[in-house]
C-alpha cells in the first residue's frame, strides 16, 4: 500500500514525521516539474539521498567537506571508471587518502545538504513504497529523523529569508560599482574567495555554486553575506513571495459523557448486530 | 417514543451518504444538488443540508443517523446537526490527503460543539491508495487514546462495525460513570 499525495497537502514536515514516527522502511519519491528526490528509510531512521538522479556522489562529498583537495577530486573522478561509491571508499581507505570515519561524515553531511532544500518545496508529488530501499553500491547511512526535522525547519526559516533576498540563482553578480572598501582590507573566508573568484557577468549564481561544489543554501548564505556587505550587487534581480509553511495545534482530548441510558444503548447494539 | 441521534461528519467526498445508506432501513433521505463548482467535481452530486437514515429497534426505539454536508459552505447546518447526539462518527477519506487538514477542522469542530463519545473511521479502505488508519492517525495527529477503525461505507458490515464501536465507547463512558 503506498502512500501517495502533493506536498500542498502533506508537508515534507508531515512525511519525516510519520515515517518516524511509524517506523518505515521503505523509498519516498517527489516530483516537483521534474526535479525528483528519492529518499530511503530503514525503520524510520534516513539511509540514503537521492536529489536529481545523482548518487551519494562520494567525491563530491569527500570535496565538499574538504576531506580531499580539487586536484584529488578530478584524479579520482577520472580513474573511478563505473565502480560504485562503496568500492570507491573502499579504495580511497586503502589508499589512505581518507579514513572510514571521514567517508561517513561526509557522506551524512552530504544527504542532509540534499535534504533540507527539500523543506522548501511546497508542492510536488509524493509517493512512499514500503520495502527494502536499494541502496546496493551507495554508501548508505543512519540519520535520526527528528535532529533532520528540527533541523531543516530552523534553516527553511533561514532558506525563507535567503529565497526571498535571492529569489534566483540564474542571475549574475557583479562587484559593486563604488565599492567602500578594497577586498584585500576584508577577512573572508576560503569559500567566499571562491565565490568571488568566478564572479563574472557571464557567470550566474547557479553555475557559481556547480564550479565551487556548493549547494543552494550554501551559495545563497555567502552571496547573501557579500551582498550585505556591498560588495556585489545582482545583475537584473527578481523578487517573488517567499515560501509559508503551515503548523497547526491540535486540542487534547477528554472522555465524554452521553445523556442516555445504558439498556438504550445495550438495545441499539443488539439491533445492529441484527441487520 | 425515544430517539437516539448519531451523526456521521466528514470531509466533501468522505463516503457519508453511503455509510448511512449501507445501514439505514429507509431510503435515504438525502438533500444531493448537482456539483456547480469545477474544483469540487470528483462526484456528481453533493449534499447540501444533510442525509438522514433510520434504524428502527423497537416501537419504543429509534435510531436516526444523520450525515452532515461536506463543502465548507454549508457547515451552518453543522452545529444545528449535533445537537441532542449520542455520539459522532468523523469519516475520513482515506485516499486523498488533501482533505486531511479539513478532516483534522472538521473533528475540532464537533469536538466542541458537544461533549460526546466520537470515534474516527478511515474509510475506502478497500481502494489500493488508501492510507492505513495507522498512518492516518499519525497524519492527521489524533491522539491512540480516540479508537479509529477501518471503513468501506458502501460495505454494510464494516459500517455495522463502525457504528458498534462507537455505541461500545459510548457504553463505557457510561458505565464509567458513578
Amino acid at each position: 500500500m503506498a502512500l501517495k499525495g502533493n506536498l500542498r497537502d502533506f508537508t515534507i514536515v508531515q512525511l519525516l514525521n510519520l515515517i518516524n514516527l511509524a517506523r518505515k522502511t521503505g523509498t519516498l519519491s517527489i516530483d516537483r516539474n521534474g526535479e525528483q528526490a528519492d529518499l530511503s528509510f530503514q525503520g524510520g531512521k534516513l539511509v540514503y539521498a537521492r536529489v536529481d538522479g545523482s548518487d551519494n556522489e562520494l567525491v563530491s562529498a569527500l570535496r565538499q567537506n574538504g576531506m580531499i583537495t580539487e586536484q584529488q577530486a578530478r584524479t579520482i573522478r577520472a580513474r573511478a571508471g563505473k565502480r560504485s561509491d562503496k568500492e570507491l571508499g573502499l579504495l580511497l581507505i586503502n589508499a589512505g587518502y581518507v579514513s572510514q570515519e571521514d567517508i561517513l561524515k561526509s557522506v551524512q553531511a552530504w544527504v542532509l545538504d540534499n535534504i533540507y532544500p527539500l523543506f522548501a518545496w511546497d508542492e510536488g508529488f509524493f509517493r512512499f513504497d514500503s520495502g527494502a530501499p536499494q541502496v546496493n553500491g551507495v554508501i548508505a547511512v543512519r540519520i535520526d529523523l527528528e535532529s533532520v526535522i528540527l533541523q531543516g525547519t530552523r534553516r527553511l526559516e533561514e532558506w525563507e529569508r535567503l529565497q526571498e533576498e535571492l529569489p534566483d540563482l540564474d542571475v549574475s553578480l557583479k562587484f559593486a560599482d563604488r565599492p567602500q572598501t578594497s577586498l584585500r582590507d576584508i577577512s573572508l573566508n576560503v569559500q567566499e574567495w571562491r565565490v568571488i573568484s568566478f564572479i563574472n557577468p557571464r557567470n550566474t549564481i547557479q553555475r557559481i555554486a556547480q564550479y565551487n561544489n556548493m549547494s543552494d543554501i550554501q551559495i545563497r548564505k555567502i552571496v547573501y553575506g557579500l551582498l550585505q556587505a556591498g560588495l556585489v550587487e545582482i545583475v537584473r534581480p527578481e523578487r517573488k513571495e517567499p515560501e509559508r509553511t503551515d503548523v497547526q495545534e491540535r486540542i487534547e482530548t477528554k472522555k465524554r459523557r452521553p445523556d442516555v441510558k445504558r439498556n438504550v444503548i445495550m438495545r441499539l447494539i443488539d439491533r445492529i448486530r441484527e441487520l | 417514543m425515544q430517539t437516539v441521534k448519531i451523526v456521521v461528519a466528514g470531509p466533501f467526498s468522505a463516503g457519508k451518504t453511503e455509510f448511512i445508506q449501507s445501514v439505514s432501513e429507509i431510503d435515504v433521505v438525502a438533500t444531493e444538488q448537482r456539483i456547480t463548482r469545477p474544483e469540487e467535481r470528483i462526484k456528481d452530486k453533493t449534499t447540501v443540508a444533510m442525509d438522514f437514515g433510520r434504524i428502527t429497534v423497537d416501537e419504543d426505539l429509534v435510531l436516526y443517523l444523520f450525515g452532515t454536508p461536506g463543502q465548507r459552505r454549508f457547515d451552518f447546518m453543522w452545529e444545528v446537526l449535533s445537537e441532542g447526539m449520542v455520539g459522532f462518527v468523523v469519516l475520513l477519506d482515506s485516499v486523498r490527503p488533501e482533505t486531511f487538514r479539513e478532516a483534522q477542522d472538521i473533528l475540532d469542530t464537533f469536538r466542541s460543539y458537544a461533549p460526546v463519545p466520537y470515534i474516527v473511521a478511515a474509510n475506502k479502505q478497500d481502494l489500493p491508495d488508501a492510507w492505513s488508519p495507522e498512518d492516518l492517525r499519525i497524519a492527521l495527529r489524533i491522539p491512540k487514546s480516540i479508537r479509529m477503525v477501518p471503513c468501506v461505507a458502501r460495505e454494510r458490515e464494516s459500517v455495522k462495525r463502525t457504528l458498534l464501536e462507537l455505541l461500545y465507547l459510548v457504553l463505557d463512558v457510561i458505565e464509567a460513570e458513578p
